[in-house]
């Protein structure tokens, strides 16, 4: 198992070291002068051109010039907005929060209704409650999800008024972040109407992020049933005459969730590719809208960092991810 | 009163090509603690049978009887819920791959432990107690540590018992060994057989051998039934088929063995099992057989009473007739109308 | 599974001869309703984009803040000169849509065509070479597995300016690693084959053999993949286009046409719907065609 780890580990040096990379060469392969992309200041004269050259380091060699990058990477320098003129990792820490919490919510979506969908499908293999939950789902696979948050403002929000039409909460609270967490904090703020604003704030963007890995999930967990119930071991599980709920729900699941663990864990880099489309249409504060705003703004050292950012915490989750996967799967944990 | 009666079973899988008869017609009686063996090509429909009598063929396959009855029970009209309280309890069944047969998620005494949960109403307790004591008497050692292994963790051979202590947990009255040591070293395979053939006569169980293999059923069936292509085509007491079988592809088979020397596996007899493409108008080994003539290629034969037995054939060996009838091609008693 | 007794006499099994592989792929193709439907659909638009001059009613281009946010011809205020309604500056939309096929079709062929060209080679060098190249290329498409696709193709955009060429090209980079995967899966396991050693004693060199044996060897799963990818290309390039980094204005690109009707959401709900709808349709369709492909190519799930 300690080997196990130690190889996965190893795995991900080298996508780390070509995240950094892309990150570096990224700003020096924007068009334009990198030293006043990098400052954010155009048209400055000769003298202070230089100063900065010095500053950045852009005099030395390539090489020394990304050891120096990296070196203020690891101790947390990802440079300063050129718009705000804060440090890059201060206003992701502050932004992180919101995509995080759009983003677990969105993922359970998918979960809870992903995984009991895929199990009655394959189990029911070939009903119309199958073809319904497949179609459905390649529908949803299929969904320019930009559009689909459109339609459901429209709808939901314009048409019936049921929920608000962007942002995370009302502007009449305020609410102390502590967490960082809106649904958390509002909950213990003790005022209802604030967790209440909150919580309607966040269904349809949750639908909208949750839909392709919803999608997804349903499909992967019915082929990995469908697959799983057509194995020996599930035979013998019925021929010990258990009953149907017993084999399906434990002896067929437990093996068919290995599989769609991984499936999960691949879905962090499609959430976050949902969540700057999801973030822009819903107004929602959070890295993506961050990131997309930073492109217009030109705030290169903002896409940098933010890059490299999340780069990194994509990398992060699929290994732990690839690590749980050695944890529910026995043949894993025990050989190597 | 037999312990089990198969009447006109039938099992049908439908595919894109058409539809796959795998069980045509077979009929079936045992009594208690007696010991079957089954033998037949491969493709010949030994497991499916007896899938369809513990209840287990897979969608989208189709299960037809005339009559399915176990221990004077209709198996056929009985209730789901109530034929499960009889699979794994009374009838048991242990599968030709010991390895994928056990789930590779849970440890073997899970496994072992549920049956008799379920089925004896023990606590966990008493059920780890019994789990133990049957893995002893299987043959594991140090059974109690075993408990807490998952099946990769064991060979093939520690599998298949923890398989066979599975079956006869709760006692069955009938095993269904579906070749139980065709994955196994040849070494494991004596061991295996032995081990099954103790536990049936201790407990008196009915079994039910399923097997490529003629050594093993000469070792230890009482009766044989030789099925081909999903049909019975001899069915008689292992004696007397051994010394003279009745049935051209019995005698194949038979003649296949090296000097009938025990252990050998079934060699070549020219030609495949007909499947769902090229399936014979008449006799199904027809295309294979020696002896086929121009009546048993267009009319299929039934199954008839025979020297102590059935055989599904025109033209058996031992018949003082034969070559006349052969040679008169004469269509034969019931069948002249088909 | 459950038993039932004897009614009538079971028929006896249909003696046939086994299909010619083509016919039994169109028998299994066919079965698929699904993939049929997609089929047909994609027929259908690849007709709409070759016939959209003559389809077409206006021009997309031409503005008329007169009739600007006119509705669809069966609502109120509508009328069958504009049968799905205008935008916000008095252009057809059906029009724009039509046009828009030519667009969304183009983009999804020529992305796929760069990804499919560079991926093999790619793929195939890897599967060749072994070695350090291999891992280089392996790892390097790991790199761009792991990064969230839309960000990866916003970078890529960032560095080369938007605009439609840009964006298809990111997009090509994005779904790049699957092709690559692919063929370098399909050299692996070809050349552990007979066929693939006994053509190499016999002399033939690395180049013939990627070209003569391997290739057609992965024509099958290439082409499922294709269709697949075609769909992700468009929708990809579609989201670039809705946060104004694909395709330009008056472009009528269809993502780019959500991007220019978000905020009339609330007053006009046809300039929303449309677009988006045609983007799903073409997207499914293709998705249905790949999945369809897949079940009838892939002798695993054949039975
Ligand atoms: N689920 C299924 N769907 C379609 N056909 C099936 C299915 N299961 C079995 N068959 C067919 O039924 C026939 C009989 O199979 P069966 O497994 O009973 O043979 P067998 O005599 O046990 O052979 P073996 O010695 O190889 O185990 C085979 O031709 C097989 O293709
Ligand atoms: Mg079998």
């Amino acid at each position: 198992m300690l080997r196990f780890i130690l190889t996965r580990v190893s795995l991900v040096i080298p996508t780390f070291i070509g995240i950094t990379l892309l990150a570096f060469f990224l700003i020096r392969l924007v068009p334009g002068d990198p030293i006043e992309t990098m400052a954010g200041e155009r048209g400055i004269d000769a003298a202070r051109h230089e100063q900065l050259k010095k500053d950045f380091g852009l005099d030395k060699p390539l090489i020394i010039q990304y050891g120096y990058y990296i070196e203020r990477v690891l101790h947390g320098d990802l440079g300063k907005s050129i718009v705000t003129r804060e440090s890059v990792l201060s206003e992701f820490q502050t932004l992180f929060p919101a995509t995080v919490e759009l983003a677990v919510c969105a993922i359970l979506f998918a979960l809870f209704l992903g995984i009991p969908a895929g199990i009655l499908a394959a189990v029911r293999r070939n009903s119309i409650f199958d073809h319904g939950v497949m179609g459905i789902s390649l529908t949803g696979y299929s969904m320019p999800i930009f559009w689909w948050g459109l339609i459901l403002i429209l709808v939901v929000s314009v048409q019936l008024g049921w929920t608000p039409v962007s942002g995370r909460i009302d502007v009449l609270y305020y609410i102390e972040p502590v967490t960082g967490f809106l649904l958390i904090d509002s909950f213990f703020s003790e005022d209802e109407g604030a967790f209440m604003s909150a919580l309607g704030h966040l269904i349809l963007p949750t639908i909208v992020l949750g839909t392709q890995p919803l999608a997804t999930i349903a499909r992967m967990t019915r082929s990995a049933m469908l697959e799983v119930l057509g194995e020996d071991y599930i035979r013998t599980a019925k021929a010990k005459g258990l009953s149907r709920f017993r084999v399906i729900g434990l002896h067929a699941l437990r093996n068919a969730l290995i599989p769609v663990v991984t499936v999960i864990g691949l879905q962090v880099g499609v959430l976050f590719t949902g969540a700057i489309l999801t973030e822009t249409i819903f107004s929602w504060p959070g890295i993506g809208k961050w990131l997309i705003e930073a492109i217009f703004r030109r705030d290169y050292p903002v896409l940098q960092g933010g890059l490299l950012l999340v780069g990194v915490i994509v990398m992060s989750v699929n290994l732990i991810v690839d690590l749980t996967y050695g944890l529910i799967n026995p043949r894993i944990r025990h050989n190597r | 009163m037999a312990l089990l009666e198969i009447e006109n079973l039938s099992v049908e899988f439908p595919t894109q090509g058409g539809i796959m008869r795998a069980v045509d017609d077979v009929s079936l009686k045992l009594d208690v603690g007696e010991v079957l063996g089954v033998v037949g090509e491969s493709g010949s429909g030994k497991s499916v049978t007896m899938l369809a009598l513990m209840g287990l063929i897979p969608f989208p396959g189709r299960v037809k009887a005339k009559k399915l009855s176990f221990n004077g029970r209709d198996l056929l009209t009985m209730s789901d819920r109530e034929r499960r309280k009889l699979t794994g309890k009374d009838v048991a069944m242990i599968f030709q791959e010991p390895t994928t047969s056990l789930n590779p998620c849970f440890t073997v005494g899970f496994q072992l432990t549920e049956t008799l949960r379920l089925h004896e109403g023990m606590d966990r307790k008493a059920a780890r107690r019994r789990a133990i004591e049957l893995l002893e008497q299987v043959g594991i050692p140090s059974a109690e540590s075993r408990l807490t292994a998952y099946p990769h963790q064991l060979s093939g051979g520690m599998n298949q018992r923890v398989m066979i202590a599975m079956a006869i947990a709760c006692n069955p009255k009938l095993l269904i060994a579906d070749e139980p040591t065709t994955a196994l070293d040849v070494t494991i395979q004596a061991q295996i057989l032995d081990l099954l053939m103790t536990l049936q006569k201790e407990r008196n169980m009915a079994l039910v051998m399923i097997t490529h293999n003629m050594g093993v059923v000469a070792e230890t069936a009482k009766r044989v039934m030789v099925m081909y292509a999903g049909q019975i085509m001899e069915e008689r007491s292992a004696a007397d088929l051994f010394a003279s079988p009745q049935h051209p592809y019995t005698a194949a088979l038979l003649a296949a063995l090296p000097e009938r020397s025990e252990g050998s596996r079934l060699a070549t007899i020219p030609g495949v099992v007909p499947g769902l493409y090229d399936r014979p108008r008449g006799c199904l080994f027809s295309p294979r057989c020696a002896y086929a003539t121009e009546h048993s290629r267009n009319v299929r034969p039934e199954l008839r009473p025979w020297a102590g037995g059935h055989v599904r054939c025109h033209y058996p060996l031992g018949d003082p007739n034969r070559n006349a009838n052969m040679n008169a091609d004469h269509p034969l008693g019931t069948e002249a109308a088909s | 599974m459950t038993a039932e007794t004897m009614e009538a006499p079971l028929v006896a099994a249909p003696t046939a001869t086994p299909p010619h592989p083509l016919r039994e792929f169109w028998g299994y193709f066919s079965a698929n309703r699904g993939a049929v439907a997609g089929l047909f659909v994609i027929v259908g638009v690849v007709l709409v984009a070759l016939l959209a001059d003559v389809l077409a009613p206006h021009s997309p281009y031409l503005t008329d803040t007169k009739i600007a946010l006119k509705p669809p011809f069966w609502q109120e205020g509508g009328s069958i000169t504009y049968p799905l309604g205008t935008d916000a500056i008095g252009r057809d939309i059906l029009s724009r849509l039509i046009y828009g096929s030519r667009l969304s079709l183009l983009i999804g062929v020529i992305v796929i065509s760069i990804s499919i060209v560079v991926g093999t080679v790619l793929g195939l060098v890897a599967g060749f070479a072994r070695g350090v190249t291999e891992i280089f290329i392996m790892r390097l498409m790991d790199i761009v597995l792991t990064m969230p696709s839309l960000l990866l193709a916003i970078v890529v955009v960032a560095v080369l300016g938007p605009g439609l060429v840009n964006s298809m090209l990111a997009v090509a980079l994005v779904i790049l690693p699957h092709y690559v995967r692919l063929a370098r899966a399909a050299v692996i396991t070809e050349t552990s084959k007979d066929y693939v050693t006994a053509a190499r004693v016999s002399g033939a060199g690395n180049l013939r053999l990627m070209f003569k044996e391997v290739l057609p060897n992965c024509t099958a799963p290439l082409i499922v993949q294709a269709s697949l990818g075609i769909s992700t290309a468009i929708l990809d390039a579609a989201a670039l286009g809705f946060l104004g980094l694909g395709a330009q204005p008056p472009s009528p690109e269809w993502g780019t046409m959500l991007a220019d009707a978000r905020e009339f959401v609330l007053r006009a709900w046809w300039v929303v719907t449309f677009p988006g709808l045609a983007i799903l349709i073409t997207v499914l369709a293709f998705n249905l065609l790949g999945d369809g492909l897949r079940d009838a190519l892939d002798p695993k799930l054949k039975r």
